[in-house]
Protein backbone atom coordinates (compact mmCIF):
# COMPACT_ATOMS: atom_id res chain seq x y z
CA UNK A 1 0.00 0.00 0.00
CA UNK A 2 2.63 2.97 0.85
CA UNK A 3 4.76 1.30 -2.05
CA UNK A 4 1.66 2.21 -4.02
CA UNK A 5 1.28 5.94 -2.40
CA UNK A 6 4.85 6.53 -3.00
CA UNK A 7 4.79 6.08 -6.65
CA UNK A 8 1.68 7.81 -6.84
CA UNK A 9 3.10 10.64 -5.11
CA UNK A 10 6.30 10.99 -6.87
CA UNK A 11 4.44 10.60 -10.13
CA UNK A 12 2.49 13.89 -9.20
CA UNK A 13 5.36 15.50 -7.77
CA UNK A 14 7.70 14.52 -10.39
CA UNK A 15 4.72 15.94 -13.10
CA UNK A 16 4.43 19.14 -11.08
CA UNK A 17 8.51 19.65 -11.47
CA UNK A 18 8.23 18.83 -15.10
CA UNK A 19 5.66 21.33 -15.84
CA UNK A 20 7.85 24.11 -14.07
CA UNK A 21 10.89 23.05 -16.26
CA UNK A 22 8.78 23.21 -19.49
CA UNK A 23 7.79 26.54 -18.53
CA UNK A 24 10.84 27.37 -17.88
CA UNK A 25 12.67 25.86 -21.12
CA UNK A 26 9.84 27.84 -22.70
CA UNK A 27 10.55 31.09 -21.59
CA UNK A 28 14.13 30.85 -21.48
CA UNK A 29 14.98 32.36 -25.32
CA UNK A 30 13.50 35.29 -23.89
CA UNK A 31 14.39 35.61 -20.27
CA UNK A 32 18.09 35.35 -21.85
CA UNK A 33 17.69 37.85 -24.70
CA UNK A 34 15.92 40.49 -22.46
CA UNK A 35 16.24 39.66 -19.37
CA UNK A 36 13.91 39.36 -16.39
CA UNK A 37 14.29 42.61 -15.44
CA UNK A 38 12.80 44.18 -18.41
CA UNK A 39 9.48 42.91 -17.82
CA UNK A 40 9.03 44.13 -14.66
CA UNK A 41 10.68 47.76 -16.19
CA UNK A 42 9.63 47.81 -19.20
CA UNK A 43 6.58 51.05 -19.45
CA UNK A 44 4.41 48.79 -21.85
CA UNK A 45 2.85 45.26 -22.70
CA UNK A 46 3.49 45.27 -26.43
CA UNK A 47 5.27 42.15 -27.58
CA UNK A 48 4.89 42.59 -31.03
CA UNK A 49 7.25 45.96 -30.41
CA UNK A 50 9.65 44.45 -28.11
CA UNK A 51 7.94 45.80 -24.91
CA UNK A 52 7.38 43.23 -22.22
CA UNK A 53 6.21 45.12 -18.86
CA UNK A 54 4.37 43.10 -17.22
CA UNK A 55 3.82 45.00 -13.93
CA UNK A 56 0.95 46.81 -14.44
CA UNK A 57 -0.32 42.59 -15.05
CA UNK A 58 1.30 41.85 -11.64
CA UNK A 59 -0.74 44.63 -9.72
CA UNK A 60 -4.04 44.09 -11.34
CA UNK A 61 -3.75 40.71 -10.42
CA UNK A 62 -2.52 41.36 -7.22
CA UNK A 63 -5.36 43.98 -6.34
CA UNK A 64 -8.50 41.74 -7.88
CA UNK A 65 -7.13 38.77 -5.16
CA UNK A 66 -6.60 41.12 -2.22
CA UNK A 67 -10.09 42.95 -3.12
CA UNK A 68 -12.12 39.43 -3.74
CA UNK A 69 -10.44 38.12 -0.12
CA UNK A 70 -11.12 41.63 1.47
CA UNK A 71 -14.56 41.22 0.53
CA UNK A 72 -15.36 37.13 1.01
CA UNK A 73 -13.17 36.44 4.24
CA UNK A 74 -15.73 38.48 6.37
CA UNK A 75 -18.81 37.34 4.88
CA UNK A 76 -17.11 33.88 4.42
CA UNK A 77 -15.95 33.57 7.95
CA UNK A 78 -19.05 35.07 9.16
CA UNK A 79 -21.23 32.31 7.51
CA UNK A 80 -19.73 29.63 9.00
CA UNK A 81 -19.72 31.22 12.39
CA UNK A 82 -23.80 31.87 11.44
CA UNK A 83 -23.87 27.86 10.43
CA UNK A 84 -21.60 27.07 13.24
CA UNK A 85 -23.14 28.65 15.98
CA UNK A 86 -26.45 30.58 15.20
CA UNK A 87 -28.43 28.62 12.03
CA UNK A 88 -31.05 26.07 13.38
CA UNK A 89 -29.96 22.38 11.76
CA UNK A 90 -32.09 22.28 8.65
CA UNK A 91 -30.80 26.28 7.75
CA UNK A 92 -27.09 25.54 8.32
CA UNK A 93 -27.56 22.64 6.07
CA UNK A 94 -29.51 24.33 3.33
CA UNK A 95 -26.94 26.84 3.86
CA UNK A 96 -24.13 24.89 3.52
CA UNK A 97 -25.41 22.97 0.58
CA UNK A 98 -26.15 26.44 -1.02
CA UNK A 99 -22.25 27.30 -0.30
CA UNK A 100 -21.01 23.46 -1.93
CA UNK A 101 -23.22 24.20 -5.00
CA UNK A 102 -21.63 27.83 -5.19
CA UNK A 103 -18.26 26.34 -4.95
CA UNK A 104 -18.69 23.54 -7.67
CA UNK A 105 -20.40 26.47 -9.87
CA UNK A 106 -17.65 25.67 -13.44
CA UNK A 107 -16.03 29.42 -13.31
CA UNK A 108 -17.37 30.03 -16.86
CA UNK A 109 -20.36 30.14 -15.73
CA UNK A 110 -19.90 32.60 -13.36
CA UNK A 111 -17.66 34.83 -16.09
CA UNK A 112 -20.53 34.59 -18.42
CA UNK A 113 -22.58 35.50 -16.03
CA UNK A 114 -20.58 38.26 -14.65
CA UNK A 115 -19.96 39.60 -18.48
CA UNK A 116 -23.54 39.14 -19.63
CA UNK A 117 -25.18 40.94 -16.04
CA UNK A 118 -22.58 42.10 -13.86
CA UNK A 119 -20.89 43.95 -16.39
CA UNK A 120 -23.45 45.80 -17.70
CA UNK A 121 -25.11 46.71 -14.20
CA UNK A 122 -21.84 48.70 -13.79
CA UNK A 123 -21.03 49.97 -16.83
CA UNK A 124 -24.40 52.07 -16.35
CA UNK A 125 -22.96 53.13 -13.05
CA UNK A 126 -19.53 54.26 -15.01
CA UNK A 127 -18.47 52.82 -18.29
CA UNK A 128 -17.06 51.15 -19.73
CA UNK A 129 -18.24 48.29 -16.73
CA UNK A 130 -15.69 45.77 -17.62
CA UNK A 131 -13.45 46.80 -14.48
CA UNK A 132 -11.06 45.84 -11.61
CA UNK A 133 -14.70 45.63 -9.56
CA UNK A 134 -16.31 43.59 -11.58
CA UNK A 135 -12.84 41.36 -11.12
CA UNK A 136 -13.34 41.72 -7.67
CA UNK A 137 -16.82 41.18 -7.01
CA UNK A 138 -17.12 37.60 -9.32
CA UNK A 139 -14.26 36.85 -7.63
CA UNK A 140 -15.33 37.04 -4.24
CA UNK A 141 -18.38 35.28 -4.87
CA UNK A 142 -15.97 32.17 -6.13
CA UNK A 143 -14.01 32.00 -3.34
CA UNK A 144 -16.69 33.12 -0.55
CA UNK A 145 -17.53 29.15 -0.41
CA UNK A 146 -13.40 28.08 0.18
CA UNK A 147 -13.43 30.16 2.71
CA UNK A 148 -16.44 29.56 4.43
CA UNK A 149 -15.88 25.84 4.49
CA UNK A 150 -12.72 25.94 5.54
CA UNK A 151 -13.54 28.40 8.80
CA UNK A 152 -16.49 25.61 9.15
CA UNK A 153 -13.56 22.82 9.41
CA UNK A 154 -11.32 24.78 11.74
CA UNK A 155 -14.15 25.45 14.02
CA UNK A 156 -15.18 21.69 14.13
CA UNK A 157 -12.19 20.55 14.19
CA UNK A 158 -11.59 23.03 17.57
CA UNK A 159 -11.07 20.88 21.01
CA UNK A 160 -14.66 20.70 23.14
CA UNK A 161 -12.85 21.81 26.09
CA UNK A 162 -12.71 25.86 24.73
CA UNK A 163 -16.53 25.96 24.59
CA UNK A 164 -17.09 23.76 27.78
CA UNK A 165 -14.74 26.33 29.42
CA UNK A 166 -15.70 29.82 28.65
CA UNK A 167 -19.57 28.07 29.71
CA UNK A 168 -18.26 27.65 32.95
CA UNK A 169 -17.10 30.76 33.05
CA UNK A 170 -20.32 32.48 31.98
CA UNK A 171 -19.05 33.92 28.83
CA UNK A 172 -22.13 35.25 26.67
CA UNK A 173 -22.25 33.75 23.23
CA UNK A 174 -20.83 36.42 21.22
CA UNK A 175 -17.89 36.98 23.91
CA UNK A 176 -17.19 33.23 23.54
CA UNK A 177 -17.04 33.50 19.71
CA UNK A 178 -15.44 36.68 19.42
CA UNK A 179 -12.78 36.30 22.18
CA UNK A 180 -12.35 32.41 22.63
CA UNK A 181 -13.17 30.86 19.54
CA UNK A 182 -12.13 32.85 16.90
CA UNK A 183 -8.71 33.77 18.24
CA UNK A 184 -7.96 30.18 18.64
CA UNK A 185 -8.40 28.87 14.65
CA UNK A 186 -7.02 32.46 13.76
CA UNK A 187 -4.35 30.24 11.98
CA UNK A 188 -6.53 27.85 10.28
CA UNK A 189 -8.84 30.87 8.96
CA UNK A 190 -5.82 32.77 7.45
CA UNK A 191 -4.55 29.76 6.38
CA UNK A 192 -7.83 29.01 4.46
CA UNK A 193 -7.95 32.50 3.04
CA UNK A 194 -4.51 32.43 1.76
CA UNK A 195 -5.19 29.17 -0.21
CA UNK A 196 -8.02 31.07 -1.48
CA UNK A 197 -6.30 34.12 -2.33
CA UNK A 198 -3.71 31.98 -4.19
CA UNK A 199 -7.15 30.38 -5.94
CA UNK A 200 -8.06 33.60 -7.20
CA UNK A 201 -4.24 34.65 -8.69
CA UNK A 202 -4.79 31.69 -10.70
CA UNK A 203 -8.05 32.09 -12.38
CA UNK A 204 -8.29 32.87 -15.88
CA UNK A 205 -11.29 32.48 -17.54
CA UNK A 206 -13.76 34.78 -15.36
CA UNK A 207 -11.19 37.44 -15.29
CA UNK A 208 -10.55 37.42 -19.09
CA UNK A 209 -14.78 37.71 -19.14
CA UNK A 210 -15.08 40.83 -16.59
CA UNK A 211 -12.12 42.87 -16.27
CA UNK A 212 -11.67 44.73 -19.84
CA UNK A 213 -8.17 43.18 -20.35
CA UNK A 214 -6.66 46.83 -20.70
CA UNK A 215 -3.22 46.74 -19.69
CA UNK A 216 -2.63 49.73 -17.60
CA UNK A 217 -2.13 50.25 -13.55
CA UNK A 218 -5.99 51.15 -12.71
CA UNK A 219 -6.04 54.30 -11.46
CA UNK A 220 -9.80 53.63 -9.84
CA UNK A 221 -11.65 50.49 -9.19
CA UNK A 222 -13.73 51.00 -12.39
CA UNK A 223 -10.83 51.17 -14.39
CA UNK A 224 -10.46 47.87 -16.96
CA UNK A 225 -7.04 46.29 -15.68
CA UNK A 226 -5.60 42.91 -17.60
CA UNK A 227 -4.61 39.93 -15.26
CA UNK A 228 -1.35 37.58 -15.91
CA UNK A 229 -3.81 34.87 -16.58
CA UNK A 230 -6.05 36.76 -18.64
CA UNK A 231 -2.95 37.64 -20.29
CA UNK A 232 -1.95 34.19 -21.46
CA UNK A 233 -4.84 33.12 -22.19
CA UNK A 234 -5.70 35.84 -24.55
CA UNK A 235 -2.48 36.16 -26.61
CA UNK A 236 -1.18 32.32 -26.50
CA UNK A 237 -3.31 30.92 -29.02
CA UNK A 238 -1.91 33.14 -31.64
CA UNK A 239 2.06 34.27 -29.94
CA UNK A 240 5.02 32.76 -31.83
CA UNK A 241 8.53 33.31 -30.98
CA UNK A 242 9.40 36.31 -28.11
CA UNK A 243 6.25 36.83 -27.52
CA UNK A 244 5.23 33.21 -27.04
CA UNK A 245 8.00 33.04 -24.28
CA UNK A 246 7.26 36.12 -23.25
CA UNK A 247 3.96 34.54 -22.22
CA UNK A 248 5.30 31.96 -20.55
CA UNK A 249 7.29 34.16 -18.51
CA UNK A 250 3.93 34.98 -17.52
CA UNK A 251 3.20 31.74 -16.46
CA UNK A 252 6.17 31.32 -13.86
CA UNK A 253 5.43 34.56 -12.29
CA UNK A 254 1.79 33.49 -11.65
CA UNK A 255 3.32 30.14 -10.58
CA UNK A 256 5.95 31.93 -7.99
CA UNK A 257 3.29 34.30 -6.38
CA UNK A 258 0.77 31.22 -5.76
CA UNK A 259 3.62 29.35 -4.71
CA UNK A 260 4.88 32.49 -2.06
CA UNK A 261 1.13 32.46 -0.86
CA UNK A 262 0.93 28.55 -0.06
CA UNK A 263 4.03 28.74 1.73
CA UNK A 264 2.70 31.62 3.61
CA UNK A 265 -0.93 29.59 4.44
CA UNK A 266 1.26 26.74 5.36
CA UNK A 267 3.04 29.04 7.80
CA UNK A 268 0.16 30.00 9.33
CA UNK A 269 -1.77 27.28 9.77
CA UNK A 270 1.07 24.85 11.66
CA UNK A 271 0.98 23.04 9.06
CA UNK A 272 -1.42 20.86 7.28
CA UNK A 273 -3.25 20.63 10.96
CA UNK A 274 -6.96 21.31 9.73
CA UNK A 275 -9.56 19.02 7.61
CA UNK A 276 -10.39 20.90 4.38
CA UNK B 1 -3.92 24.36 -30.16
CA UNK B 2 -2.63 23.78 -33.45
CA UNK B 3 0.26 22.20 -32.02
CA UNK B 4 -1.86 19.58 -29.88
CA UNK B 5 -3.55 18.87 -33.12
CA UNK B 6 -0.55 18.03 -34.80
CA UNK B 7 1.28 16.12 -32.23
CA UNK B 8 -2.27 13.74 -31.92
CA UNK B 9 -2.57 13.58 -35.62
CA UNK B 10 1.07 12.14 -35.87
CA UNK B 11 0.71 9.81 -32.98
CA UNK B 12 -2.56 8.32 -34.67
CA UNK B 13 -0.48 7.68 -37.59
CA UNK B 14 2.20 6.23 -35.82
CA UNK B 15 0.42 3.62 -34.77
CA UNK B 16 -1.93 3.00 -37.95
CA UNK B 17 1.37 2.82 -39.97
CA UNK B 18 3.39 0.59 -37.13
CA UNK B 19 2.22 -2.91 -38.97
CA UNK B 20 2.73 -1.35 -42.45
CA UNK B 21 6.13 0.15 -42.10
CA UNK B 22 6.79 -0.95 -45.79
CA UNK B 23 4.26 1.70 -47.02
CA UNK B 24 6.07 4.42 -44.75
CA UNK B 25 8.02 5.39 -47.78
CA UNK B 26 4.80 5.63 -49.80
CA UNK B 27 2.70 7.31 -46.91
CA UNK B 28 5.63 9.89 -47.27
CA UNK B 29 5.42 10.49 -50.34
CA UNK B 30 1.57 11.78 -50.77
CA UNK B 31 2.61 14.14 -47.95
CA UNK B 32 1.36 18.00 -48.49
CA UNK B 33 3.20 20.54 -46.48
CA UNK B 34 1.29 23.68 -45.69
CA UNK B 35 2.61 26.91 -43.66
CA UNK B 36 1.67 30.22 -43.12
CA UNK B 37 -0.75 32.63 -42.35
CA UNK B 38 -2.09 31.88 -38.40
CA UNK B 39 -5.31 33.27 -40.31
CA UNK B 40 -5.95 30.58 -42.86
CA UNK B 41 -4.02 27.47 -40.55
CA UNK B 42 -7.28 26.38 -38.51
CA UNK B 43 -9.16 26.67 -41.82
CA UNK B 44 -6.47 24.82 -44.27
CA UNK B 45 -6.13 22.17 -41.02
CA UNK B 46 -9.89 21.36 -41.26
CA UNK B 47 -10.30 21.28 -44.97
CA UNK B 48 -6.86 19.11 -45.02
CA UNK B 49 -8.81 16.84 -42.78
CA UNK B 50 -11.49 16.52 -45.31
CA UNK B 51 -9.36 15.96 -47.71
CA UNK B 52 -7.92 13.14 -45.53
CA UNK B 53 -11.10 11.10 -45.52
CA UNK B 54 -11.70 11.59 -49.03
CA UNK B 55 -7.88 10.83 -50.05
CA UNK B 56 -6.78 7.80 -48.32
CA UNK B 57 -2.96 8.40 -47.78
CA UNK B 58 -2.74 11.51 -48.38
CA UNK B 59 -1.67 13.40 -45.36
CA UNK B 60 -1.79 17.09 -45.02
CA UNK B 61 0.58 18.71 -42.07
CA UNK B 62 -0.57 22.35 -41.23
CA UNK B 63 1.81 24.82 -39.60
CA UNK B 64 1.16 28.67 -39.05
CA UNK B 65 3.79 31.45 -38.89
CA UNK B 66 2.31 34.15 -40.88
CA UNK B 67 1.71 35.07 -44.27
CA UNK B 68 5.53 35.85 -44.99
CA UNK B 69 6.52 32.79 -43.97
CA UNK B 70 4.41 31.52 -46.30
CA UNK B 71 5.47 33.29 -48.68
CA UNK B 72 9.34 32.29 -47.90
CA UNK B 73 8.52 28.39 -47.56
CA UNK B 74 6.43 28.49 -50.82
CA UNK B 75 9.36 30.14 -52.73
CA UNK B 76 11.94 27.97 -50.99
CA UNK B 77 10.16 24.65 -51.62
CA UNK B 78 10.01 23.84 -47.71
CA UNK B 79 6.33 24.31 -48.60
CA UNK B 80 4.53 22.52 -50.78
CA UNK B 81 1.49 25.25 -50.56
CA UNK B 82 1.76 28.47 -48.47
CA UNK B 83 -0.95 30.61 -46.94
CA UNK B 84 -0.87 34.14 -47.61
CA UNK B 85 -3.91 35.79 -45.94
CA UNK B 86 -3.32 39.40 -48.65
CA UNK B 87 -3.59 40.05 -52.01
CA UNK B 88 0.07 39.34 -53.71
CA UNK B 89 2.77 42.23 -53.74
CA UNK B 90 3.95 43.15 -56.82
CA UNK B 91 7.56 41.45 -56.08
CA UNK B 92 5.85 38.19 -55.82
CA UNK B 93 5.14 37.71 -59.34
CA UNK B 94 6.79 34.19 -59.56
CA UNK B 95 4.35 32.83 -57.59
CA UNK B 96 0.78 31.03 -58.28
CA UNK B 97 -1.87 32.71 -55.75
CA UNK B 98 -4.79 30.55 -55.19
CA UNK B 99 -8.09 32.74 -53.75
CA UNK B 100 -9.57 30.03 -51.12
CA UNK B 101 -12.47 32.48 -49.23
CA UNK B 102 -12.17 36.29 -48.33
CA UNK B 103 -12.24 37.41 -44.37
CA UNK B 104 -13.97 40.81 -43.40
CA UNK B 105 -14.16 42.74 -40.47
CA UNK B 106 -16.85 44.88 -39.92
CA UNK B 107 -17.51 48.02 -36.89
CA UNK B 108 -19.82 47.24 -34.64
CA UNK B 109 -21.86 49.15 -32.53
CA UNK B 110 -24.95 48.54 -29.83
CA UNK B 111 -27.97 48.32 -31.86
CA UNK B 112 -29.67 51.45 -29.96
CA UNK B 113 -26.65 53.96 -30.54
CA UNK B 114 -28.31 56.66 -32.58
CA UNK B 115 -24.85 56.62 -35.10
CA UNK B 116 -25.59 54.91 -38.19
CA UNK B 117 -21.99 55.55 -40.02
CA UNK B 118 -18.72 57.05 -39.49
CA UNK B 119 -16.26 57.99 -41.73
CA UNK B 120 -12.55 56.70 -41.59
CA UNK B 121 -10.86 59.86 -39.77
CA UNK B 122 -13.99 59.35 -36.93
CA UNK B 123 -13.07 55.74 -36.55
CA UNK B 124 -9.60 56.47 -36.48
CA UNK B 125 -9.95 59.38 -33.44
CA UNK B 126 -12.18 56.79 -31.74
CA UNK B 127 -9.45 54.47 -31.73
CA UNK B 128 -6.69 56.31 -31.06
CA UNK B 129 -8.48 58.32 -27.78
CA UNK B 130 -9.03 61.75 -29.81
CA UNK B 131 -12.77 61.36 -29.94
CA UNK B 132 -14.35 59.85 -26.65
CA UNK B 133 -18.12 61.09 -26.70
CA UNK B 134 -20.49 60.09 -29.17
CA UNK B 135 -21.96 63.50 -29.39
CA UNK B 136 -19.35 64.41 -31.26
CA UNK B 137 -19.61 62.06 -34.02
CA UNK B 138 -23.68 62.86 -34.42
CA UNK B 139 -25.14 60.67 -31.81
CA UNK B 140 -26.14 61.03 -29.00
CA UNK B 141 -23.86 62.24 -25.70
CA UNK B 142 -22.27 59.74 -23.95
CA UNK B 143 -18.92 58.33 -23.14
CA UNK B 144 -17.32 56.12 -26.29
CA UNK B 145 -16.17 53.11 -24.64
CA UNK B 146 -13.40 51.83 -27.20
CA UNK B 147 -13.39 47.65 -28.00
CA UNK B 148 -9.74 46.21 -29.22
CA UNK B 149 -8.33 42.67 -29.67
CA UNK B 150 -5.64 41.10 -27.86
CA UNK B 151 -2.82 40.89 -29.58
CA UNK B 152 -1.73 38.61 -32.07
CA UNK B 153 -5.27 38.41 -33.73
CA UNK B 154 -5.68 38.43 -37.30
CA UNK B 155 -8.58 40.81 -37.05
CA UNK B 156 -6.59 42.96 -34.93
CA UNK B 157 -4.17 43.03 -37.69
CA UNK B 158 -6.72 43.45 -40.60
CA UNK B 159 -7.82 46.40 -38.60
CA UNK B 160 -4.58 47.93 -38.02
CA UNK B 161 -3.53 47.27 -41.64
CA UNK B 162 -6.13 48.88 -42.90
CA UNK B 163 -6.09 52.13 -40.77
CA UNK B 164 -2.30 52.36 -40.75
CA UNK B 165 -1.48 52.60 -37.41
CA UNK B 166 0.12 50.43 -34.56
CA UNK B 167 -1.62 48.51 -31.80
CA UNK B 168 0.31 50.90 -28.86
CA UNK B 169 -1.67 53.97 -30.58
CA UNK B 170 -5.16 52.50 -29.91
CA UNK B 171 -6.64 53.63 -26.56
CA UNK B 172 -9.15 50.40 -25.38
CA UNK B 173 -11.15 50.44 -23.26
CA UNK B 174 -11.71 46.38 -23.15
CA UNK B 175 -9.56 44.12 -24.96
CA UNK B 176 -11.15 41.01 -26.11
CA UNK B 177 -10.39 37.61 -27.30
CA UNK B 178 -12.42 35.90 -29.79
CA UNK B 179 -15.64 37.35 -31.59
CA UNK B 180 -18.02 35.97 -29.93
CA UNK B 181 -16.85 37.96 -26.11
CA UNK B 182 -16.42 40.97 -28.49
CA UNK B 183 -20.10 40.73 -29.58
CA UNK B 184 -21.16 40.05 -25.71
CA UNK B 185 -19.39 43.43 -24.98
CA UNK B 186 -20.86 45.59 -27.45
CA UNK B 187 -24.05 44.26 -26.57
CA UNK B 188 -23.57 44.55 -22.98
CA UNK B 189 -22.47 48.41 -23.82
CA UNK B 190 -24.76 50.82 -25.23
CA UNK B 191 -22.05 53.17 -25.59
CA UNK B 192 -19.55 50.24 -27.63
CA UNK B 193 -17.81 50.34 -30.82
CA UNK B 194 -15.64 46.96 -31.63
CA UNK B 195 -14.66 45.03 -34.57
CA UNK B 196 -15.20 41.42 -35.40
CA UNK B 197 -15.43 39.35 -37.90
CA UNK B 198 -18.03 40.32 -40.19
CA UNK B 199 -19.45 36.39 -40.69
CA UNK B 200 -20.24 36.02 -37.08
CA UNK B 201 -21.19 39.58 -36.18
CA UNK B 202 -23.99 39.25 -39.03
CA UNK B 203 -24.85 35.61 -37.70
CA UNK B 204 -25.63 36.80 -33.97
CA UNK B 205 -27.01 40.40 -35.58
CA UNK B 206 -29.97 37.81 -36.89
CA UNK B 207 -30.16 35.82 -34.11
CA UNK B 208 -31.28 39.16 -32.30
CA UNK B 209 -28.47 40.06 -30.63
CA UNK B 210 -28.32 43.76 -30.04
CA UNK B 211 -25.56 45.28 -32.10
CA UNK B 212 -25.19 46.52 -35.58
CA UNK B 213 -22.91 46.63 -38.34
CA UNK B 214 -21.31 49.93 -39.76
CA UNK B 215 -21.13 49.98 -43.44
CA UNK B 216 -17.79 51.06 -44.41
CA UNK B 217 -17.20 54.20 -46.86
CA UNK B 218 -20.70 53.59 -47.94
CA UNK B 219 -20.78 49.87 -48.50
CA UNK B 220 -22.75 47.75 -46.78
CA UNK B 221 -21.63 45.14 -44.46
CA UNK B 222 -22.32 41.67 -45.37
CA UNK B 223 -20.46 38.73 -46.07
CA UNK B 224 -21.60 39.01 -49.96
CA UNK B 225 -20.03 42.13 -50.27
CA UNK B 226 -16.60 40.70 -48.82
CA UNK B 227 -17.06 37.44 -51.40
CA UNK B 228 -17.20 39.83 -53.87
CA UNK B 229 -14.24 42.41 -52.63
CA UNK B 230 -16.40 45.06 -52.47
CA UNK B 231 -16.28 46.06 -49.09
CA UNK B 232 -13.13 47.46 -47.95
CA UNK B 233 -12.26 46.11 -44.49
CA UNK B 234 -11.61 42.71 -46.03
CA UNK B 235 -8.87 40.49 -47.39
CA UNK B 236 -8.77 37.58 -49.84
CA UNK B 237 -6.98 34.18 -48.45
CA UNK B 238 -4.69 32.32 -50.85
CA UNK B 239 -2.78 29.35 -51.27
CA UNK B 240 0.44 30.16 -53.08
CA UNK B 241 2.36 27.95 -54.35
CA UNK B 242 5.89 28.16 -56.62
CA UNK B 243 5.03 26.38 -59.88
CA UNK B 244 2.08 25.36 -61.45
CA UNK B 245 0.76 22.98 -59.24
CA UNK B 246 0.51 19.05 -60.03
CA UNK B 247 -0.77 15.68 -58.49
CA UNK B 248 -2.40 15.70 -54.69
CA UNK B 249 -1.33 19.10 -54.39
CA UNK B 250 -3.10 20.79 -57.53
CA UNK B 251 -6.12 18.09 -56.51
CA UNK B 252 -5.96 19.36 -52.56
CA UNK B 253 -6.35 23.68 -54.02
CA UNK B 254 -9.15 22.30 -56.38
CA UNK B 255 -10.49 21.07 -53.06
CA UNK B 256 -10.25 23.97 -51.34
CA UNK B 257 -11.46 26.15 -53.99
CA UNK B 258 -14.64 23.83 -54.86
CA UNK B 259 -18.25 24.48 -53.06
CA UNK B 260 -17.51 20.81 -51.08
CA UNK B 261 -15.88 22.82 -48.43
CA UNK B 262 -18.43 26.10 -48.15
CA UNK B 263 -19.71 25.08 -44.80
CA UNK B 264 -15.87 24.22 -43.43
CA UNK B 265 -15.21 27.92 -44.51
CA UNK B 266 -18.41 29.26 -43.14
CA UNK B 267 -17.82 28.18 -39.87
CA UNK B 268 -14.61 29.94 -39.49
CA UNK B 269 -16.65 32.90 -40.60
CA UNK B 270 -14.75 33.60 -43.57
CA UNK B 271 -16.57 34.09 -46.71
CA UNK B 272 -16.34 31.30 -49.78
CA UNK B 273 -15.55 31.92 -53.13
CA UNK B 274 -17.26 29.21 -54.60
CA UNK B 275 -20.96 29.45 -55.40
Amino acid sequence: MIRVLAVASTAAACILVLIVLFMLREAWPVLQRVGFLRFLSDPAWHPAEGLYGLTPMLAASLAIAAGAVLLAGPFGVASAVFVRFYAAAPLASAFRWALLLLAGLPSVVLGLWGLTVLVPMIGRIEPPGASLIAGVLVLALMILPTIALTTEAALDAMPGSYLRGAAALGLSRESTILGVILPAVKGSIMAGVLLSAARALGETVVLLMVTGNVVQLPASLFDPVRALTANIALEMAYAMGDHRAALFVSGLMVALLVLLFVLVSRRLGGGWSFNV
Amino acid sequence: MRKHFTAARLAMLFVALLPWTETVAQADEARLILTGSSTIAPLAAEIGKRFETLNPGIRIDVQSGGSSRGISDARSGIADIGMVSRAPNPGESDLKFFGVARDGVSIILHRDNAVASLTDAQITGIFKGNITDWKDVGGKAGRITVVNKAEGRSTLELFLNYFKFKNSEIKAQVVIGDNAQGIKTVAGNPGAIGYVSIGAAEFEAGQGTPIKLLPMSGVAPSVENVRNGSFPLSRPLNFVTKREPQGSARRFIDFARSKNVNELIKAEYFAPLAE
